[in-house]
C-alpha cells in the first residue's frame, strides 16, 4: 500500500486516465481559439504562418468593440447586482421560513436552467413588442436578469443553508432588530456567497447570447458585436483575439467566485462535525 | 394563582404547532435568584417553553409575566432576558471580544468602557486575555463560557440556558457544572436551565419542573422530588424505583399498613395514608433504601429472597433480588463497604435478607 493508503484515498490509475481525456476533449476545441488569435494568416487552418499580436492591437483601434464592451459591462454589472439581491432575498425565504410548496417554489426559480433561451427570448420579445417597449440595453439586461437568477439563488442557497438559525436568533435575543442582525449577522456570514455570486452572474451575463439576440436594440453587447463581424472574413482573426480575452476573463472570474464562495464553508462543515 | 415572591409567572399557557399541542395547560412561578431547571426526556416540551421565555415562540393562550410585566407583545431583542443556545451560536466572524460585546451597541459606550467590561467579563469565566481569538480557535468548553459571557454582559433579569452542557464530554461537563452553579451565586440572576439529564439538575437546580408530553408533573426541590415523588412517572424519571402493588390495611395504631406484592404486610407512616382501607395503591422504594444482609436483620420487617443479577461498580453494587410474589426482582443498590468480600459480599444465587425502613416507604396512587 502506498503511504496515503485509506481505502477511499488510494490512486487510481484509470480514473485518473479518464479525467485528463476527459478535461482534453472538453477544452481543446476551446484552445483553437487562442492559438489562432496569434496566427499571421486570416484563414484559420494549419500549418500556423507565424506569431503576431496584430489582431489584438487592431482590436484596441476599434471604436465599436468597445461601446460594445461598455453596453456588455454596465449590462453585466446592473443584472450582478440585482439578480444577487433577489437571490438573497430568496434563499433566506427558502431557509428560513416554513411555508407550503417551498419545494414546487424552489423548482420554478431554478426552471431557466432547463428552459431553452430561445424559447424565453422569443416569449419576451412577443411581450415586449406587444406592449410597445423598444428593444434598448434594458430589454436585454432584464432577458439575462432570468437566466442569471438561478444561478444567483443557486449560489447562495449552500450559504444561507449552512448556517445556524441560532445564529440570528442569538443576535434577536442579544436585542438587535431584524435590521441590524441583518447587516451585523447574517450579511457578514454569507458575504462571500454574495461574492461569488456577483461575480458569476456578471459573467453569464457578459458572455450571454441568446437573449441579446432577441432583445438588442441597437446598442450591440459584446458577443452580439462578435455575431455581427462573423460576416467579414478579413475580421475574423480579430474576432478570435476578442473571444479569446473573453474567454480568458471569464475562467478569471469564475474562478475565482468558486474560490470565495466555498470560503469558510468547509470549516462550518467541520464544526457540524 | 401568582404569589407575590413570582419573578417569573407562567399562567396556563398552552401552545399548538399545528395540531400538535407542545405546551398543555402548565403554570408555574420561578422566585428571583433562582436556579430553575425544566427536566424532562426530549420533545416534553420544556425547550419550547423556554424559547417562549426569550420571546422566539409565541403562546397559543395563557401569560407569562417577567418581572410582573406581560411579554405576549414583547419582541426578542426588548426582553429582559439572554439566552445560553444549545450549539452556543458564537458568530464566526467576529472575535471572541466582539462576540461577548456583541449587545452592547446601542448602549453607545466608549472604546475603553467597552473594553473594560469585556475583560471584567473575560476574568468572570476565568478566559482572560482570549480577547483577539478568532471563534473558530476555541474548544467547545470555551465556546459555552463565551456564549454565557456574552449573555451576561447585558446584565439580563434572566438568563436562560438551553442544555449548555450537552455537547460537552462527560469530565467537562462535570467542571463546568460546578463553575456554573458558582456563577450562578456570584452574579445572582435568576437562571432557567433545560436539561434532559436528571443528574445533571438534581446537582445545579435550587427547584425543578418535570415535564413530560407538554406538561409539568412535579415543581419541587431536587431532595423533594427525589424522596417524594408525586407521581410513578416523576418516580421513575428521578433515579431508580421499584414499584409494588399494594391495598391499603390501616389496622396498626402509630403505623398503617399496606398489603404490598412480594413484600407482605408492610407498616407505612400513617400520615403517608391518605387512601381509605382497601384502596389500591403503589409502593415505591429506591434501590439505597434497602439494607442488603446475609443474616436476619435485627429490623422491624424484612423478607427474604435470592440474588438473581449483580453488577459491581466499584464504589457501590446493584444487585437484583428475587421474592416470592412478585414477578420482576427487586433493584437494591448497596455501597461496598466490605473491601475484603468485594464482590462475593452476595453471591448469585445466595438467600439474603433485605429490610428497610418504613419512612422510606413511598405511597403512590395506582396508575
Amino acid at each position: 500500500m502506498s503511504d496515503h493508503g485509506t481505502y477511499i484515498k488510494r490512486p487510481n490509475r484509470p480514473l485518473q486516465i479518464y479525467a485528463v481525456i476527459f478535461l482534453i476533449v472538453l477544452y481543446v476545441p476551446v484552445l483553437f481559439i487562442p492559438l489562432f488569435s496569434f496566427n499571421e494568416s486570416i484563414y484559420v487552418r494549419f500549418p500556423l504562418e507565424g506569431f503576431t499580436f496584430r489582431w489584438y492591437r487592431e482590436l484596441w483601434t476599434r471604436e465599436p468593440v468597445w461601446n460594445a464592451l461598455f453596453n456588455s459591462i454596465k449590462v453585466g454589472a446592473c443584472v450582478a447586482v440585482i439578480s444577487t439581491i433577489l437571490g438573497v432575498i430568496a434563499a433566506r425565504a427558502i431557509t428560513r421560513y416554513r411555508m407550503p410548496g417551498k419545494s414546487a417554489l424552489v423548482t420554478f426559480i431554478m426552471m431557466p436552467l432547463v428552459i431553452p433561451g430561445i424559447i424565453f427570448g422569443v416569449a419576451l420579445l412577443v411581450l415586449l413588442s406587444r406592449m410597445g417597449i423598444p428593444l434598448t440595453l434594458y430589454t436585454v439586461g432584464l432577458g439575462h436578469l432570468i437566466v442569471c437568477l438561478p444561478f444567483a439563488v443557486a449560489t447562495l442557497l449552500p450559504r444561507f443553508e449552512g448556517f445556524d438559525p441560532s445564529m440570528e436568533e442569538a443576535s434577536a435575543d442579544l436585542g438587535e432588530n431584524g435590521w441590524w442582525t441583518f447587516w451585523r449577522v447574517t450579511f457578514p456570514m454569507v458575504f462571500p456567497g454574495v461574492v461569488a455570486s456577483l461575480l458569476l452572474t456578471f459573467t453569464i451575463s457578459f458572455d450571454e447570447f441568446i437573449m441579446a439576440f432577441f432583445l438588442t436594440g441597437t446598442d450591440p453587447t459584446l458577443p452580439m458585436y462578435i455575431w455581427g463581424q462573423l460576416r467579414f472574413p478579413q475580421e475574423f482573426p480579430s474576432v478570435l483575439a476578442l473571444s479569446s480575452l473573453i474567454l480568458f476573463v471569464s475562467f478569471i472570474l469564475v474562478f475565482f467566485a468558486q474560490w470565495v464562495g466555498r470560503m469558510g464553508l468547509d470549516e462550518q462543515n467541520q464544526e457540524a462535525l | 394563582m401568582s404569589s407575590s415572591d413570582a419573578f417569573i409567572s407562567i399562567q396556563n399557557v398552552n401552545k399548538f404547532f399545528g395540531s400538535f399541542q407542545a405546551i398543555n395547560n402548565v403554570s408555574m412561578d420561578i422566585k428571583q435568584g433562582e436556579f430553575f431547571s425544566l427536566l424532562g426526556a426530549s420533545g416534553c416540551g420544556k425547550t419550547t417553553l423556554l424559547r417562549m421565555l426569550a420571546g422566539f415562540e409565541s403562546t397559543s393562550s395563557g401569560e407569562i409575566y417577567i418581572d410582573g410585566q406581560p411579554t405576549a407583545d414583547v419582541p426578542p431583542h426588548h426582553r429582559p432576558v439572554n439566552m445560553v443556545f444549545q450549539s452556543y451560536a458564537i458568530f464566526p466572524h467576529l472575535n471572541v471580544a466582539d462576540n461577548i460585546a456583541y449587545g452592547l451597541r446601542k448602549q453607545r459606550l466608549s472604546k475603553a468602557k467597552r473594553a473594560e467590561m469585556v475583560d471584567e467579563m473575560l476574568e468572570l469565566i476565568k478566559l482572560p486575555g482570549y480577547g483577539q481569538r478568532k471563534a473558530n480557535e476555541l474548544s467547545g468548553g470555551q465556546r459555552q463560557r463565551i456564549a454565557l459571557a456574552r449573555a451576561l454582559i447585558l446584565r439580563p433579569k434572566v438568563l436562560l440556558l438551553d442544555e449548555p452542557l450537552g455537547a460537552l464530554d462527560k469530565q467537562l461537563r462535570e467542571q463546568m457544572q460546578l463553575e456554573l452553579r458558582a456563577l450562578q451565586r456570584q452574579v445572582g440572576i435568576t437562571f432557567v436551565f433545560v436539561t434532559h439529564d436528571q443528574e445533571e439538575a438534581l446537582t445545579l437546580s435550587d427547584r425543578i419542573a418535570v415535564m413530560s408530553g407538554g406538561q409539568v408533573l412535579q415543581v419541587d426541590t431536587p431532595s423533594r422530588l427525589y424522596e417524594t415523588p408525586r407521581t410513578r412517572e416523576v418516580a421513575s424519571f428521578i433515579g431508580n424505583m421499584n414499584f409494588f402493588r399494594g391495598t391499603v390495611r390501616r389496622n396498626g395504631s402509630a403505623m398503617g399498613a399496606v398489603e404490598a406484592e412480594g413484600l407482605g404486610h408492610i407498616p407505612v407512616p400513617l400520615e403517608n395514608l391518605t387512601k381509605p382501607d382497601g384502596a389500591t395503591v403503589q409502593i415505591a422504594l429506591r434501590p439505597e433504601k434497602f439494607l442488603l444482609t446475609e443474616h436476619k436483620p435485627d429490623a422491624e420487617f424484612a423478607i427474604q429472597g435470592k440474588v438473581a443479577n449483580a453488577a459491581y461498580l466499584g464504589e457501590r453494587s446493584h444487585y437484583y433480588v428475587s421474592v416470592d410474589g412478585k414477578e420482576e426482582p427487586i433493584a437494591v443498590s448497596a455501597q461496598n463497604l466490605d473491601r475484603v468480600n468485594g464482590a462475593a459480599a452476595a453471591p448469585m444465587g445466595a438467600p439474603m435478607w433485605l429490610s428497610w425502613s418504613p419512612d422510606a416507604v413511598v405511597v403512590l396512587d395506582a396508575d
